[in-house]
């Protein structure tokens, strides 16, 4: 063998260790991560954590009640804004594909998924709260719900497009209109795609912050009112990781794990019911 | 020629999914158009002289923006110096060298990656990463702190922990969007390096020539996703506005001075100064994600004509 070939041969093995030793470097923080976040928070998790609310500074113990509740309301204000809006334009992308209108669309959609979330904070303070000079939840629920919006038209348009192409036409061969088809044929095999795009998509935007800091804002107290401010999990999180106070830390921690394990348990479901989707597909 | 009748029922399912489509464009251009009318008052009183002075002083009425620009500039290219080899090794693992058994698990995971909430990060910044990186920073040999790329004290909340933060929340994106671009080059340009008697490493690097524009692309991506993090990033930046090499030194960005300061806002005036950040943020992410996304449609669309070629050799017409 000669020294040329060895030396090819041992960088291929050279950079091939490299390309390992990169995905170890960028999943060691997902291990650190998950391992603080389980070990700080699972000592606060308990009954209390869910159905309590927060005590005053000094007393011990105490828990989110009013957060969960209001992540529970903002997220499901959110879904309402943004399943009709995403999944309408989802269909409509898949179904005009390749079209100037259809490129636009979802251009405008994927911009839409760029655009820092702060940035939808501060536009939906512009139109929905300095107006009206009060902090709601509705106004937190529309901000989410923009986020919401093009992580939904991605899945949706990605799981009309999955539904093979001789259905729609078996259809039609049958006499269907094209809304037709399309509602009673394409449309309920893609919904279980549909669906776990939408747990994902919400799984997403319960974690967020940042655009929920100037437009529901925080209260301390218990609300269902959408008029009012209203606390999310996030938002308690932030608040009491930034405090001075030994309890509010564990708290933060708690908070974490739980937003953590919201996001764990959605994706992992997701995860599920897509590789049964798959396998339906290539079944067929 | 005639026109091709339609019946009611299509109609009204066209025009009711396209209406909403048009709201999706709608919102877009909303959030575009409103941030740059509210942001109007300081663009009249300041001017380019916003984005060009250093005083920030909402009291007196001083808004000079350049600190956050430089904190959210050298933030993001750090970050992205840090992602971008570990990102495309990532990218090129799960694309060309992996089994296909463990390629489902490492999908899976760096989307669990990309799925932890920033406050998460945040936390995880402030008890842990920032506490390391100050015992990182002791370390530092007393020669190289007249440098100025690690002068100044040592305590922990600092550039260097934002930048790799944020290296740590980019990887994610910037490795999907790579590992997409390289499944879209053509198996042919692989499978010919192999019969020419190509190693591994050297087919990776012709793969990765074939996919430069999308890589690049992906890169663009993770830069935008950088430069609107907010969260994360004032959770361990330390949030002081001064325009400073040192990777020690606490620093401030433009989306961490509009989470800080807009619901203390003190006049008007500081409001609108906070929301024309806002607005150049849209701006610039608006333009990154354009550029990447037409950088990546065109090897999308490449690989499309590819495929219709080697299929036209493959099956000739009969």
């Amino acid at each position: 063998m000669n020294l040329r070939s060895l030396r090819r041969r041992i960088t291929s093995h050279v950079m091939s260790f490299l390309c390992v030793l990169a995905v170890l470097v960028a999943l060691v923080p997902l291990g650190f991560i998950l391992f603080f976040v389980v070990s700080q928070g699972i000592g606060s998790i308990n009954l209390d954590f869910f159905t309590q609310m927060p005590k005053p500074v000094g007393e011990a113990g105490g828990g989110m009640a009013n957060a969960i509740m209001g992540t529970l309301i903002v997220c499901g204000l959110g879904a309402l804004f943004a399943i009709p809006i995403g999944i309408m334009s989802g269909i409509y992308v898949a179904q005009a594909a390749g079209s100037q209108r259809a490129n636009t669309v979802r251009f405008a959609a994927d911009i839409l998924n760029g655009i820092p979330s702060i940035v939808i904070g501060v536009f939906v303070y512009a139109v929905a709260v300095s107006p009206f000079k009060q902090f709601t939840a509705l106004a937190g629920g529309i901000a989410l719900g923009i986020m919401m919006i093009p992580l939904i038209a991605r899945t949706t348009e990605e799981m009309v497009r999955m539904v093979p192409g001789t259905m729609l036409e078996g259809a039609l061969a049958l006499g269907a209109t094209r809304s037709r088809a399309m509602v009673t044929v394409v449309l309920p095999s893609a919904l279980p795609g549909i669906v776990t795009g939408v747990v994902l998509a919400l799984a997403r935007i319960a974690g967020e912050t940042a655009p929920l800091l100037f437009t529901a804002s925080n209260s301390r107290y218990w609300s269902t009112n959408l008029a009012q401010p209203i606390s999310t999990l996030p938002t308690q999180v932030f608040a009491y990781a930034t405090g001075p106070y030994d309890d509010w830390h564990r708290q933060a921690w708690a908070g974490a794990l739980v937003l953590i394990c919201l996001v764990l348990f959605c994706s992992i479901m997701a995860r599920l019911a897509t590789r049964r989707l798959e396998r339906m597909q290539t079944g067929q | 020629m005639s026109r091709r009748r339609i019946s009611a029922g299509d109609f009204l399912f066209q025009s009711g999914i396209s209406s909403f489509a048009l709201v999706l464009v709608f919102v877009v251009a909303a959030i575009g158009i409103v941030l740059c009318y509210q942001s109007l008052p300081t663009i009249r009183e300041f001017g380019f002289n916003f984005w060009r002075t250093q005083t920030w002083d909402p009291v007196l009425g001083e808004f000079g923006a350049l600190p956050f620009i430089w904190g959210t500039l050298y933030s993001s290219l750090l970050a992205l110096l840090i992602a971008t080899p570990i990102s495309i090794g990532v990218a090129i693992f799960i694309s060309e060298l992996c089994p296909q058994q463990l390629k489902h698990y490492l999908v899976f995971l760096t989307e669990l990656l990309a799925a932890v909430p920033s406050i998460v990060y945040g936390m995880w910044g402030i008890f842990v990463l920032v506490p390391a990186v100050r015992t990182m920073e002791g370390w530092t040999p007393e020669w190289l702190r007249s440098f100025p790329l690690f002068s100044g004290p040592r305590v922990g909340v600092s550039m260097l922990s934002a930048a790799l933060i944020l290296a740590v929340m980019v990887i994610p994106f910037t490795s999907s969007v790579a590992r997409e671009v390289l499944k879209a080059v053509p198996l042919a340009q692989r499978e010919t390096a192999y019969a020419l008697g190509a190693t591994r490493w050297e087919v990776t690097k012709i793969v990765l020539h074939y996919a430069r524009v999308g890589i690049v692309g992906s890169i663009m991506l993770g830069l935008g996703r950088a430069f609107g993090e907010t969260m994360a990033v004032i959770m361990v930046i330390g949030n002081t506005p001064q325009l400073s090499l040192s990777l020690f030194a606490p620093q401030y960005t433009m989306a961490g001075v509009i989470a800080n300061e807009f619901v203390e806002a003190a006049n008007d005036l500081h409001i609108s100064a906070l929301i024309e950040i806002g607005f150049v943020l849209f701006i610039v992410t608006f333009v990154i994600n354009a550029g990447s996304r037409l950088l990546i449609w065109g090897m999308t669309h490449q690989r499309k004509q590819a495929v219709a070629v080697v299929k036209e050799s493959v099956e000739p017409a009969a």
